[in-house]
């Protein structure tokens, strides 16, 4: 934890003034966060294998589907450009929410081992301490990956650019950040439940994350209205993705709904938020 | 010999009593084997009989990688690794160090006890609901019911194989202080290389060749192969001789870091 890692210095500011007038969110990440930095960087070997395994992880999820297109011309009716357009619109969206908001899956352990109530007597949000909670930057790797297939995937892609079109990509990947951070707030909320479940989450992030990597023709029916209509996870980018692709949803929508992705966060977030509260209002301490 | 047996019953119920952990871990495998399997049969629909298996092979082999995923420690070496590395970095392994029993063997008994627990609570859900969404190649008649027995044998030499190579990756936390990073280049050689994410037989060329002689072979490729009937008489012999080889050649490699990190540990009083 925290206090015992070697060469995590004490957080820069003074306590007393904190305590007093408190921090707020963004302000406490940010000098969370940049302590975490200046103690990775303890370790700079560890540090540098680290980022480009983290690179090479994410490159190797891809190397998946450049594998299967070595045999395949197209999968479910999809060339490799398409494909790698979807991989990199969502791994981008993925990547950037897992390096703001990846560490609250931890929380489960936090609970667990009544660490937790260290961060509620701190004078910042709990939400934005357990999120710059040991802030890894090497998950920027990730990030970069994503990016490089997207833009990789643009330069294949041999479409009708329109204007709406072109802003459309960016609103995407951070709408869909917005949508991944989202499930993943809400995922630590409801650890604060069910203690040990962390990997339940998991299999909506990453699991999601894989799911929308691939064109949405090639799951059943029941999946692809499941993540849209219960889970919105399909507006992260297969909505978008496929009105800039030029193709037609599985499932039955009007074209316009390609543009509710900001929306969808919106709406997202604010159930996250409500799910956070609640569970950490519902929140015992394990007492000793 | 008791000890460690001991050891391994112990682990079991250790990993036995997060039931609800357990019920996540299910409920993630069966959610991933569905992602795969979807993948996977657009793939075979495209190429039927791409790597030597037809479709219902295919499907099998996606659910049998989710049982075996954390069986075989495929992603994280179960938890030891992560344990041991942390009692490497905080001194905790000295008292380890001069126990009346060897290291390496006490961790490989507490594996053991592990993935036979992981086998049975995480393995079995999983690989029946992909059998009742999907139409699998299970051997079910009774000239190829030796093939579960010959599967278990094999997983249990893949699992042995999968702490070789997490003992090694734990000590040099010995070395390196930090193993995140070596933590996450054998995650992902273990993912990459055991045939998790596709099968080896799929691979193109010189990678395809080089990937199915590699230890990680033998944590899902070589099992699933077994399961599917493809080793049979002498080849299965030889299957087994592969993953075996690679164990004894990988614990002893563990064995020989072991004797040269115990000459660096410095206990301090106090």
């Amino acid at each position: 934890m925290a206090e015992h890692a070697p060469g995590a210095p004490t957080a820069p500011g003074a306590p007393g003034t904190a305590r007093a007038t408190g921090v707020g969110g963004l302000a406490a990440f940010r000098i969370i966060a940049a302590m975490w930095i200046r103690s990775t960087m303890t370790y700079r070997f560890s540090f540098a294998m680290t980022l480009l395994a983290n690179f090479v992880v994410t490159f190797f999820d891809f190397v998946v589907i450049l594998l299967m297109f070595t045999h395949v011309e197209g999968l479910g009716g999809f060339g490799f450009a398409e494909v790698a357009f979807l991989y990199g619109t969502t791994s981008t969206a993925f990547g950037l929410a897992d390096l703001a908001l990846g560490q609250v899956s931890r929380i489960g352990r936090r609970v667990r081992d009544g660490t937790l109530d260290t961060l509620l007597v701190r004078p910042a949000p709990v939400l934005a301490q357990v999120a710059a909670d040991r802030f890894a930057l090497r998950r920027l790797g990730r990030v970069s990956q994503g990016l490089f297939v997207l833009v990789w995937s643009l330069v294949l892609l041999d479409l009708d650019w329109t204007v709406l079109k072109v802003c459309l990509v960016p609103l995407m990947v951070l709408s869909g950040a917005g949508i991944f951070g989202s499930v993943m707030v809400a995922g630590a909320a409801f650890q604060f439940w069910a203690r040990d479940a962390a990997e339940v989450v998991n299999s909506f992030t990453y699991g999601g994350n894989t799911l929308l990597q691939y064109p949405p023709t090639i799951f059943a029916r029941e999946l692809v209205r499941g993540v849209t209509f219960v889970l919105p996870l399909a507006f992260v980018n297969w909505l978008p993705a496929l009105y800039v692709l030029g193709r037609p949803y599985p499932v039955d929508l009007p074209e316009s709904t390609a543009f509710l992705p900001p929306l969808v966060t919106a709406v997202c977030a604010l159930a996250a938020g409500a799910c956070w509260r609640a569970g950490l209002r519902s929140y015992r301490s394990t007492g000793s | 010999m008791r000890l460690y047996a001991a050891v391994a019953a112990g682990s079991f119920r250790r990993h036995a009593t997060y039931r609800v952990a357990t019920a996540a871990g299910v409920f993630t495998n069966t959610v991933f084997g569905f992602v795969l399997a979807f993948t996977f049969n657009a793939l075979w629909d495209e190429r039927p009989n791409l790597g030597g298996y037809d479709k219902p092979e295919a499907l099998t082999y996606v659910w049998i990688g989710q049982a075996l995923l954390a069986t075989c420690g495929l992603m994280g070496g179960g938890g030891f690794a992560e344990e041991l590395i942390e009692r490497i970095k905080t001194g905790d392994v000295a008292v380890d160090l001069y126990r009346p029993a060897d290291l390496q063997l006490w961790w490989l008994a507490t594996d053991l006890g592990r993935a036979a627990f992981e086998l049975a609570g995480r393995g079995i859900v999983p690989m029946a609901v992909g059998a009742l969404a999907f139409d699998l190649a299970l051997p079910g008649a009774s000239g190829d019911l030796w093939r579960w027995p010959a599967f278990l044998g094999s997983v249990a030499l893949g699992v042995v194989v999968g702490f070789a190579i997490w003992f090694l990756v734990s000590l040099s936390a010995f070395w390196l202080m930090d193993g995140a990073g070596v933590v996450q280049v054998a995650w992902l050689c273990g993912l990459f290389f055991s045939g998790m994410l596709l099968p080896l037989t799929v691979f193109p060329g010189a990678l395809g060749e080089v990937a199915r002689v590699l230890p990680w072979a033998s944590m899902l490729q070589v099992p699933a192969d077994v399961f599917l009937g493809k080793y049979t008489g002498w080849g299965l012999a030889k299957a087994y001789g592969f993953q075996a080889g690679w164990a004894v050649v990988l614990l002893a490699a563990g064995r020989v870091l072991q004797l040269a990190a115990r000459r660096r540990v410095v206990v301090q009083g106090g």
